[in-house]
């Protein structure tokens, strides 16, 4: 199966409008929100028939039993995460503890176990022959780099070789980025021009590219600054870097999104440029990467 | 509460506008401190552009081992819950990057081979710019957690009003950051992703017992997704400030809109009163305070 | 000699896994006696750090060899302390990827690449 994954360094540059338009357009039968802190993908796909859920455990959290609690004050002593609530009995913060189990080992009397809790669900959801892997997380779960590679690794169990599956990536240069990054065959950059939309999209590239993964950029909104939209287009040139087109600011974009639509499902200059790029994108892959 | 007010400036997504807010609301202020909680891009200070007046480094305890006094019994690698020690033979290999510091090897061992040492995580800078002061924390590139940085940018604080610009998501460096916050005021864009984001950010604020407002921002005509969710829910509207392409230009050329542009000026300061007026009522009616 | 292969599924046909760290199995082929066996990969549920464990467990399995398409730096690290050579995985099966290494047509693997962190 090969992967096109839309990535952007800063948030909000329009990875989630990209990556929609390019799974209507390629008629994707395998896509995913790799996006677990902020889950977006789902709002403008539509409804599916099916829907599997599945509970996703993270990192063991620390559980105190009240009944042999004796309030020595030995697991507040040592924890350094402020995750122990002093008390009668004493109680453990689960958004602050990180399970180490500092606490279970000082403990006199055995009180403190570790338990792995759920903190979000891993959802397959299904239509015809399509296939969308995303997760939703509990409140104040942090995203990981383990969810990611589950959430893509549902997509691997029911996609076959030969299809190309659009990922619906995250923000920043962090862990879920790192883990959305591994095995994918284009990482498409989405740039906002600014100067910190700039200088986030110098740092993602470098992500990907220690990962070996190739990459190509398109700007977005290209004319709410089009002097640092060049400036973009100059860098890439500059360090070999597949420029691949550019989306005006579009204000019917805006409206179909919040119709639950896709860039690709109306007419507009945005929707024009999009398609354009998916071209741009198609052809660099059979050219680059022989897909 | 009297007159001290912090204010979380936070969005639940990336690109909403936190930054523009935050600084802009930190400059219009007599003398605010604007803290950049975002370790990972932080950009506070392209708009601010502050006179850096003293920097240091954030430390954390790492483990180091004594070799001689090792005998290779594997409890500290059977005690790491996040494998960031192997033992090979006699050597013991510590992963420092991780590491958690969370100090659980070095007391398990039992013949005392482990110690820890301060190593580098991160840096705090802080800075000047007319009225304003300037904190800033970036973390080293490769490491884990930026979590102690945060705990050291809060220590810094010192003026009464402290506008700070939270790192996107729902993770543990936003509630790190919002726990230290007495008021959050939610960022949200006009579209169904703007919703979903805004109702993230409010289960979290309200998990954590914060009071927060909405300041809906680049609104333009017809319906607001984000309105809608505030208004269903009960969450105060403080503002709204409309999409503009002069605004959005001389943001993303790294500009301070209210040093540029009257209105905006204007605008930004009005803002901040409403703010915190409403930080001082929420805190006030709050028994827990 | 016994070199180690990160699998998908139990059964020598099977694709040779893209991760290291997280493969589900591992196929251990002793050269001398000829003989294959499947062990579970339990670093794939760390929530962090699954290079580190699957290498240390490599290691404890005292392995000489192994091939994979790809490996972290730590995991590297690890495997080199034990004097355990890390060899480039070609795009077949399992099987078909022992019978390479017998012929000795495996070369070195070169590229590592640095940590994916870990979960927070």
């Amino acid at each position: 199966m090969h992967q096109i994954l839309i990535l952007s360094g800063k948030g909000g540059t329009g990875k989630t409008t990209v990556a929609s338009a390019f799974i209507k357009l390629s008629e994707a039968k395998a896509y995913a929100d790799c996006d677990t802190d902020a889950p977006n993908l789902h709002l403008v796909m539509g409804s599916y028939e099916q829907d599997q859920k599945r509970d996703y455990r993270g990192l063991p959290k620390a559980v105190i039993d009240p009944d042999l609690c004796i309030n020595c004050n030995k697991c507040y002593e040592v924890c350094r995460f402020d995750a122990i609530k002093p008390g009668n009995p004493y109680r453990i913060i689960p958004i602050a503890c990180e399970g180490c189990n500092y606490c279970t080992h000082v403990c006199p009397v055995e009180a403190i176990h570790s338990e792995e809790a759920k903190v979000g669900d891993l959802k397959l959801l299904k239509r015809n022959n399509e296939v969308f892997s995303t997760a939703t997380l509990l409140m104040g779960s942090g995203n990981t780099g383990k969810l990611v590679s589950e959430v893509k690794n549902q997509l691997k169990e029911v996609s076959s070789e030969h299809e190309v599956a659009i990922l619906d990536g995250s923000p920043g240069i962090g862990c879920p980025v790192i883990a959305s990054l591994s095995g994918v065959d284009l990482a498409l950059m989405v740039a906002e021009p600014s100067l910190s939309g700039l200088s986030d999209l110098k740092r993602v590239i470098a992500s990907a590219r220690q990962l070996q993964v190739p990459v190509a950029v398109i700007v977005n909104k290209y004319d709410t600054n089009e002097r640092k939209s060049a400036e973009i287009e100059v860098y890439c040139y500059k360090e070999g870097i597949p420029f691949l087109g550019k989306i005006p600011y579009d204000k019917m974009a805006t409206a179909a999104i919040n119709r639950g639509k896709t860039l690709v499902e109306i007419e507009s200059l945005g929707a024009g440029a999009i398609r354009t790029i998916y071209e741009n994108t198609l052809q660099l892959m059979k050219e680059r990467i022989h897909i | 509460m009297g007159t001290k007010a912090t204010i979380a400036v936070l969005s639940g997504k990336g690109g909403t506008g936190k930054t523009l807010v935050s600084v802009n609301l930190a400059a219009v202020a007599a003398n605010a401190t604007y803290i950049d909680c975002d370790t990972e891009e932080p950009n506070g200070h392209i708009f601010i552009k502050p006179t850096i007046v003293g920097e240091y480094v954030v430390t954390e305890p790492k483990p180091v081992v004594n070799q001689d006094l090792c005998d290779g019994c594997r409890t500290c690698v059977d005690a790491c819950a996040f494998n960031a020690l192997a033992l090979i033979g006699k050597n013991l290999l510590i992963f420092d990057e991780i590491c958690h510091s969370c100090g659980l090897c070095t007391y398990i061992c039992p013949k005392g081979a482990l110690r820890e040492e301060q190593r580098p995580l991160g840096i705090v800078k802080r800075g000047r710019k007319n009225g304003m002061t300037f904190l800033s924390g970036e973390m080293n590139v490769g490491e884990s957690s930026a979590v102690p940085i945060i705990k050291a940018l809060m220590r810094e604080q010192s003026t009464d009003l402290v506008i700070i610009d939270s790192p996107p998501g729902s993770g543990c460096l936003v509630t790190e950051t919002v726990g230290n916050a007495d008021f959050c005021l939610l960022v949200a864009e006009p579209t169904i992703f703007g919703a979903h984001n805004l109702a993230m950010a409010h289960d979290l604020v309200t998990l954590m017992g914060k009071p927060s407002a909405v300041l809906l921002n680049k609104t333009q005509e017809g319906e607001n997704p984000s309105e809608i969710y505030a208004k269903e829910h009960g969450l105060k509207i403080i503002g709204s400030l409309p999409y503009d392409e002069h605004l959005a230009l001389l943001s993303s050329d790294g500009h301070l809109a209210v040093e540029e542009d009257e209105h905006y000026h204007t605008y930004f300061k009005e803002l901040l009163e409403a703010i915190t007026k409403e930080a001082r009522h929420a805190s006030d009616s709050d028994p827990q305070r | 000699m016994i070199i180690a292969v990160p699998a998908e599924e139990k059964s020598l046909d099977s694709a040779i896994c893209v991760s290291f760290g997280r493969a589900p199995v591992y196929c251990l082929y002793d050269t001398e006696k000829e003989t294959s066996t499947f062990l579970d990969n339990k670093a794939a549920e760390a929530p962090g750090g699954a290079g580190i464990q699957a290498a240390q467990f490599l290691a404890d399995q005292k392995i000489d060899s192994l091939i994979t398409f790809r490996l972290g730096e730590n995991a590297s690290n690890v495997l080199s302390a034990a004097n355990i050579s890390m060899l480039k995985a070609p795009n077949l099966s399992i099987a078909d990827t022992i019978a390479n290494f017998l012929e000795g047509k495996l070369s070195s693997l070169n590229e590592v690449h640095p940590g994916f962190h870990h979960g927070h």
